[in-house]
């Protein structure tokens, strides 16, 4: 087996939660040499805003930037597809020298007549900010010249974490809220902000809110639409799910425009429910949308239990892992797991705050780990100390898992079917069900060997 | 009609990639680093980088692909990435315990300008290199070539950083891949040792990316070329290279520096191709081809012969690397099929670009050929004039979509199907199953469109 050390720099990014004091160190740039498994600024403004179908989305840069986050997750539009095609100025070492501003000029004056979008989009990677080139005046010089909205994202990799990028995006978005008429906007109307609609979360999100009489003003950005977003300042509530990407835009939305926001999760039934009955009591002088609520809730509800507590027999007792993006998904994980009679013994995160662990050491059972910006050093272990059946996580995590016979479930990009939502708790609990239960566990050799896989504390039998 | 706004009408872009048939140096640069045994590859330069590399390496192999970064901030963009490379090295060894870093540059650090070998000789100077451990290099900026540019640049930094000259020859052979699938290496390796050939082939990428699931997870597995295998290779008695444009820069390095004589030729995909490759090592090794290879070749030949009525005339259209495309190209040829559009996004220059005409030159219908092109142009030709089969990585499958065309996938990367780490292309047992997937989908397709009264149960 191989030896699993821990940097000395990391260890204060460990904690095992052992009753005593909680204290963990976060919000910190990966250590150099360490083999993270984070991303930079260019990625968390690229997830954020791709989702929106009917705008430009020009990557300003070499290619590798706009292969890697070509058509890179499963955000489904029910229109227009602009959004997964890939636009690169693919810069040239003689464009590195001489500047690329002509060529990003040149390359929005021939997509933005072809295409006709509403908005555009033009990401600054690392480069861009380093040769200089001024991104926002050829942006505002082609949005004259073309009359549509042409933003510049400042995504430049080296300026921060995925968090930093975030932050651009939700500043690129800002500048379209507020430039379209809120005439038709209704009293109880509401944003959502954070759902990204992978596999069609964001249809069943919407789909709750029209059977509660809650009119959604628009989604940021999942099946998102410039026009929609234009007039978002009409709604009179944001309702925040993915604490760590869109909380940004909420605030400078309430001091904007005065749209108070709550922050919810639609990642299990208790969430769910919570978020739903949240935006009801927010509208409570309607009394119909509550009595709507509680109606959709019990129906939901009647319908998947039964199916859950099929599923919960086989699962019951089993241990899981997870180490996602941001930290509130991992609240909601952490609760749907128990709902399956699972126990999390290591919750981690990419980008969480001190807050956000806080929060998490609350929630879990003493002697579980929480970790921050993990590397796969520190997952092997752990997997192995902790004895665990599941893990729960992104694409670099999946075959590290696999490797150790352990089941696995994607609960970021990757995901094809909707996990949130109600539907989505019974997606969930059988994707779970297929990964932890499945035979090809006991196919290697050191589950063959022994009933229950690594038994011996830390030893792989 | 995901790509319904591809325009059928071309006008020439001079600012603007859409639908890259390349992706940037560094990725191919971690791909050929992972081919040396306990190697961990290094990005040097921002985060998202090696966090984009790993994860299209993972999702294509569908392995875990380690991988370490200088995590550059700000400041390192502005003062220089010496002091992360200095501590990623320190951190590296301390905790990872490579016995190889294989430093790649990224566009930062290139325009940046950051001495690699300066850097690590500080930090060898400072004894943050243990003795018996290597850091390696290669510069990969992200602006220049290709994915294929990025292995072929690493590839060549293993003859730069290992090669020795020696003073007397030894009789093995080096072998030099090419930027080809686990699987490929693993068949070139049993061709050569069928034919009794001693040899050493890198970089060596099986036994890495398409391991076993053993209940274990290792940070190095068992594959890849040794470090000790690499300080042989100046003294070898050839060197045979396969794909000019991935592989050629290593051999001519290798022969420049310890006068290893070399042979570089396409990559060993189809009858023509294999017969090259078995010749050469025939006759540089002074062997005789054994039965066995020779029954393979006659297994192929025969499945030619049974079939060839149906591969007659078809128009096909590729994407792919260059040394992939070139070798597709001969063998579609030779097959009597027309390749008709032939696309790579990698800029592999006017002599590439002039052997894939020669290689088309009797085919009666018009060739077009774009180097470098996107897949947006591929897919503009595709609606001007259909083809009856496309061959190329998976981001061609949403044209085979809306345009209902067979499809092969072949290539990187492959996202949506498994088999390509496992089962080679290359030799004449990999050329029997690209005529195995090239017959499944054309005899697919005419049962599917045939009328009842044609629909033909024996084939």
């Amino acid at each position: 087996m191989t030896k699993f050390t821990i940097l000395p720099e990391r260890q204060k990014q460990i904690h095992e939660k052992d009753g005593k004091s909680f204290a963990i160190s976060c919000d910190r740039h990966s250590v150099a040499g360490s083999v993270s498994q984070r991303a930079c600024v260019f990625c968390g403004s690229r997830v954020v805003l791709y989702p929106i179908a009917d705008a430009l989305h020009l990557v300003h840069g070499p290619i590798g930037c706009a292969a890697y986050t070509w058509d890179i997750r499963g955000a489904l539009s029910c229109g227009p597809q602009l959004h997964r095609l890939s636009f690169s100025t693919d810069l040239s070492e003689t464009d590195v020298i001489y500047g690329g501003e002509k060529k990003l000029r040149r390359a929005l004056e021939e997509l933005i007549p072809r295409y006709r979008p509403k908005a555009a989009f033009v990401y600054a990677t690392c480069i861009v900010g380093l040769i200089g080139d001024d991104v926002a005046a050829v942006c505002r010089q082609v949005s004259h010249t073309t009359g549509i909205p042409v933003l510049p994202v400042h995504s430049e990799g080296f300026k921060g974490t995925k968090k930093d990028g975030y932050r651009a995006a939700c500043d690129a978005m800002f500048k379209l809220i507020g430039t379209g008429s809120v005439d038709a906007v209704g009293p109880h109307s509401i944003n959502i902000l954070g759902e990204f609609n992978i596999g069609g979360e964001a249809w069943l999100i919407k789909d709750y809110y029209q059977r509660m009489g809650v009119e959604v003003v628009a989604v940021m950005t999942g099946d998102g639409r410039v026009d929609d977003i234009r007039r978002a300042h009409g709604a009179k509530l944001n309702v925040v799910q993915c604490s760590g990407s869109m909380t940004h835009l909420a605030e400078r939305m309430q001091t904007e425009y005065g749209i108070p926001f709550i922050r919810v999760s639609y990642f299990g039934i208790e969430d769910v429910a919570r978020a739903l009955y949240d935006v009801a009591a927010h509208f409570k002088e309607k009394t119909t949308i509550m009595q709507k609520t509680r109606a959709l809730v019990k129906a939901e509800v009647e319908r998947i239990y039964p199916q859950l507590q099929v599923l919960r027999r086989d699962l019951a007792h089993k241990k899981a892992a997870l180490y996602v993006g941001g930290a509130f998904k991992a609240f909601s994980l952490i609760k749907a797991l128990k709902q399956l009679g699972m126990q999390t013994v290591l919750a981690g995160s990419q980008t969480g705050n001190a807050d956000d662990y806080a929060l998490l050491a609350k929630m879990c059972d003493p002697g579980t780990v929480i970790v921050d910006d993990a590397n796969p050093m520190e997952l092997a272990k752990y997997i192995v100390e902790k004895q665990v059946d599941l893990f729960i996580g992104g694409v670099k995590e999946r075959p590290i898992a696999y490797k150790f016979g352990i089941g696995f479930c994607d609960h970021n990009h990757e995901r094809k079917i909707p996990l949130a939502g109600f539907e989505g708790m019974l997606n969930f609990a059988r994707e779970v069900h297929a990964t932890a239960t499945s035979p090809v566990w006991q196919f290697t050799a050191h589950r063959k060997n022994c009933d229950n896989a690594l038994t011996k504390a830390g030893v792989p039998c | 009609m995901l790509l319904r706004h591809t325009t059928e009408e071309i006008k020439e872009r001079k600012a603007l990639t859409v639908n890259p048939a390349k992706t940037c140096q560094p990725v191919g640069a971690m791909y050929a680093a992972l081919g040396i045994h306990g190697c961990l590859p290094h990005s040097h330069g921002s985060q998202g980088c090696y966090a984009y590399h790993r994860s299209a390496l993972t999702k294509h192999y569908k392995e875990p692909v380690m991988a370490a970064t200088s995590a550059f901030t700000e400041g390192a963009s502005v003062f220089g990435g010496q002091a992360n490379l200095v501590q990623a090295i320190d951190n590296i060894f301390t905790v990872y315990n490579p016995e190889v870093i294989a430093v790649h540059t990224t566009c930062l650090s290139e325009t940046i300008g950051d001495d690699i070998p300066q850097i690590v000789s500080k930090a060898t100077a400072s004894g943050k290199v243990p003795p018996g451990k290597y850091v390696i290099h290669a510069n990969t900026p992200s602006y220049v070539g290709s994915h294929v540019t990025g292995f072929a640049n690493m590839t060549k930094a293993m003859v730069t950083y290992f090669a020795e000259p020696a003073e007397k020859r030894s009789k093995t052979l080096n072998l030099i891949p090419g930027y080809v699938e686990p699987s490929d290496m693993e068949e070139i390796r049993r061709l050569t040792e069928l034919l009794g050939i001693e040899a050493i082939m890198f970089p060596d990428t099986s036994r890495v990316l398409n391991g076993p699931l053993t209940g274990k997870f290792r940070m190095y597995p068992e594959g890849g070329v040794t470090t000790a295998a690499l300080s042989k290779i100046g003294a070898g008695a050839g060197t045979v290279a396969l794909g000019a444009i991935a592989s050629g820069p290593a051999a001519k390095a290798l022969d420049t520096k310890c006068k290893v004589p070399c042979e570089i030729l396409d990559l060993p995909m189809g009858l023509l191709a294999t017969d090259a490759f078995i010749d050469t090592l025939r006759r540089i090794a002074g062997v005789n081809v054994p039965e066995a290879i020779n029954y393979e070749r006659g297994q192929m030949v025969d499945i030619i012969s049974d079939m060839h009525q149906y591969f007659y005339g078809k128009r096909v259209a590729v994407v792919g690397d260059p040394d992939q495309l070139l070798a597709w190209t001969k063998f579609l040829v030779s097959l009597d099929m027309y390749p008709v559009y032939l696309v790579t996004g990698t800029p592999a220059g006017k002599k590439f670009e002039t052997a894939l005409r020669d290689a088309t030159r009797d085919v009666p219908q018009e060739v077009k050929i774009k180097v470098p092109g996107d897949l947006f142009l591929f897919h503009q030709w595709i609606k001007q004039a259909p083809v009856d089969l496309l061959i190329g990585n998976t981001y061609v499958k949403y044209i085979a979509r809306d345009e209902d065309i067979p499809f092969i996938r072949h290539g990187f990367p492959i996202l949506d199907r498994v088999g390509h780490s496992y089962f080679p292309t290359v030799g004449y047992r990999g050329g029997i199953r690209l005529l195995e997937m090239m017959l499944d989908k054309l005899l697919d397709r005419q049962d599917r469109d045939a009328p009842e009264t044609a629909f033909e149960l024996t084939m």
